[in-house]
């Protein structure tokens, strides 16, 4: 149970597949169209659930809740070795003689 | 009850946008192809110091031009004799919200708060919801920034994920979507549920804004390297930084040249759920910055102040490879971690500066922040993981959404030129054949405006659509 007044994400579906818009590529026209939204859960609601939130606009919003206390995870990723290896050949560049000199 | 189907609340598009932007645009029509766009253009009553003023007061703007004395060593190095320009950076990460976006922002939230909304809503995924947050938190506003951010699998693309947490840093409130052009929907929807401003890129402010960092680049080149540039480079996605710095460069008298930069995506479907993490950089790409310039008035409002061919004397474009390589030049020579998709337009002047003499100067007209996410190593492991090849070698054999190909070595950076003429081209047939009257000689004048061309060339393109009888009926 998600206490009210705690920070959550809910989600809400916009558009069923069906409903999509004409010119939407095949791939998009088979998806719905999800919306993720946060706010302060407005009554004690389960994970899963339909839910109340208030935004920080103020604005009342519903939607199944998904989150508690969501964050960020978003970060650097994996080390990328082609990227050293593109710094080492601008260094190895900027020490050489022109090509035509 | 309102109707809030999707077709219903499409159809009163106009009467929302007429609500929300403060601006009546039907004033500005001819009924025909034509509109009066410095008209549109005027009608905000701001003169450039005005506007800069506006912008002091959010602390935006007045952003540094400095020389990258070793990335034009590296590029002579490629260049023959004598050559090998100059290349100038003005600093926009310098700005607040850490992007030139904030000048478009600080207009609008201007306007906002002086017609009396109580908040701003933006549809955007990029560094203008940002901005937008950034200055409604100095003017006291309520914000909503629409994201498209997920696709079907609820896989954010790590660039977008950042800018979600910039404005919730802001305290604004952000709405996330999947994949998908009815974010529209859902942000009419938003407007008219809160009767909030749209802070659009498209407005007459949005771009204001953007005029003054044209202007300021005039005057910074000529008063620090004694000339005007002989090139402006600019990355172009949906026209509004090219069209503003442009307008911006006439008032201090500067007429150089505008060269516009993109990262080529194409093959890639812009509202493709499969395509949308299969791309690396979320701006600045040819995905918007070649239908924006063939027909700007698809944007959000119904008629677009960023009218980008009407400025611009040349597009380039670069692969995603030659960009991040470029971002990785700025960070080891000149020890500046910015971008990664603003530096599109340094990578274009690294190869452009082999062009012209060595007393050249080509300005770099923006940078952005990096970060989490918003960096090259981020958006490689995350293209990566989702199945891009990622490979040392020719950029010019990479193919967008399957490799990203660095280049070995700075010698193999070359920008690529698209066709400017089959752009006018496509922006003169869209526009007679969305025509709802016969063609007029006001709307021959302003097709050669919109093109940058001039009225014979127009009336040759429509001759070829076999419209001349329908024409002087």
């Amino acid at each position: 149970m998600i206490r009210k007044g705690t920070w959550v994400q809910l989600h809400s579906v916009v558009l069923e597949p069906g409903l999509r818009a004409p010119q939407v590529p095949e791939d998009t026209a088979k998806a719905p169209l999800e919306l993720w939204v946060k706010g302060w859960l407005m009554e004690d609601t389960e994970i899963g659930q339909a839910a109340r939130a208030k935004t920080r606009t103020g604005r009342v919003v519903t939607g199944m809740l998904v989150k508690e206390n969501p964050g960020f995870e978003h970060g650097f990723g994996a080390f990328v070795p082609e990227l050293l290896a593109a710094q080492e050949s601008i260094l190895k560049a900027a020490l050489e003689e022109a090509p035509d000199a | 009850m309102r109707d809030n189907s999707y077709q219903a609340v499409m159809a009163r598009k106009n009467e929302i946008m007429k609500a929300a932007v403060g601006l009546d645009y039907s004033r500005f029509e001819s009924g025909g192809i034509a509109f009066d766009y410095e008209a549109l253009m005027a009608s905000p009553g701001l003169d450039i110091h005005q506007v800069l003023a506006i912008q002091a007061g959010y602390g935006v703007g007045n952003t540094p031009l400095m020389e990258l004395r070793h990335i034009t060593a590296l590029a002579r190095k490629y260049a023959k004799p004598g050559y090998g320009a100059r290349i100038l950076l003005k600093d926009e990460a310098a700005n607040p919200s850490g992007s030139f976006k904030a000048r478009r922002a600080a207009l609008s939230v201007h306007a906002a708060k002086q017609m009396g909304f109580g908040g701003v809503i933006t549809a955007t995924s990029g560094n203008y919801g940002a901005a937008v947050a950034s200055c409604c938190a100095k003017a006291g506003l309520k914000c909503i920034v629409v994201q498209e951010c997920f696709d079907s699998k609820g896989l954010g693309q790590p660039e977008i994920v950042e800018k979600a947490r910039k404005c919730e840093a802001f305290g604004a409130e952000v709405v996330q979507l999947t994949v998908g052009p009815e974010l529209f929907y859902a942000f009419l929807l938003l407007l008219e549920e809160t009767g909030y401003f749209n802070a659009s890129l498209y407005t007459p402010y949005a771009i204001l804004g953007v005029e003054t960092l044209g202007y300021e680049l005039a005057g910074q080149c000529l008063d620090q390297y004694g000339a005007f540039p002989d090139r402006v480079v600019v990355t172009n996605a949906g026209g509004g930084n090219l069209t503003g710095t442009a307008r911006g460069m006439r008032k201090a008298g500067c007429n150089s040249p505008l060269v516009a930069a993109s990262v080529n995506l194409k093959g890639l479907h812009m509202a493709s759920d499969r395509d949308f993490n299969r791309k690396s950089f979320t701006t600045g790409h040819t995905g918007f910055g070649m239908p924006f310039s063939t027909w700007p008035d698809r944007s959000d409002v119904p008629r677009s102040a960023a009218r980008p061919l009407r400025y611009m004397s040349r597009y380039v474009t670069l692969s995603q490879g030659e960009v991040f390589y470029t971002t990785e030049m700025l960070a080891v020579l000149e020890g500046m971690e910015r971008g990664p998709a603003g530096n599109t337009s340094l990578a274009a002047a690294f190869c452009l500066a082999r062009e012209l003499p060595e007393n050249a100067l080509i300005v770099v007209q923006e940078t952005e922040y990096t970060g989490a996410g918003k960096h090259q190593g981020a958006q490689l492991a995350f293209a990566r993981e989702n199945g891009v090849r990622i490979a040392a070698g020719d950029p010019r054999d990479e193919v967008p959404g399957e490799s990203i190909i660095l280049p070995k070595h700075p010698a193999q950076l070359n920008c690529q030129d698209a066709d400017l003429h089959h752009m006018r081209r496509s922006l003169i047939q869209k526009a007679i054949e969305g025509a709802k009257a016969p063609i007029r000689e006001s709307d021959i004048q302003f097709l050669a405006c919109e093109t940058n061309s001039d009225a014979s060339f127009v009336r040759g393109i429509i001759r070829q659509f076999g419209r001349v009888r329908h024409e002087t009926r």
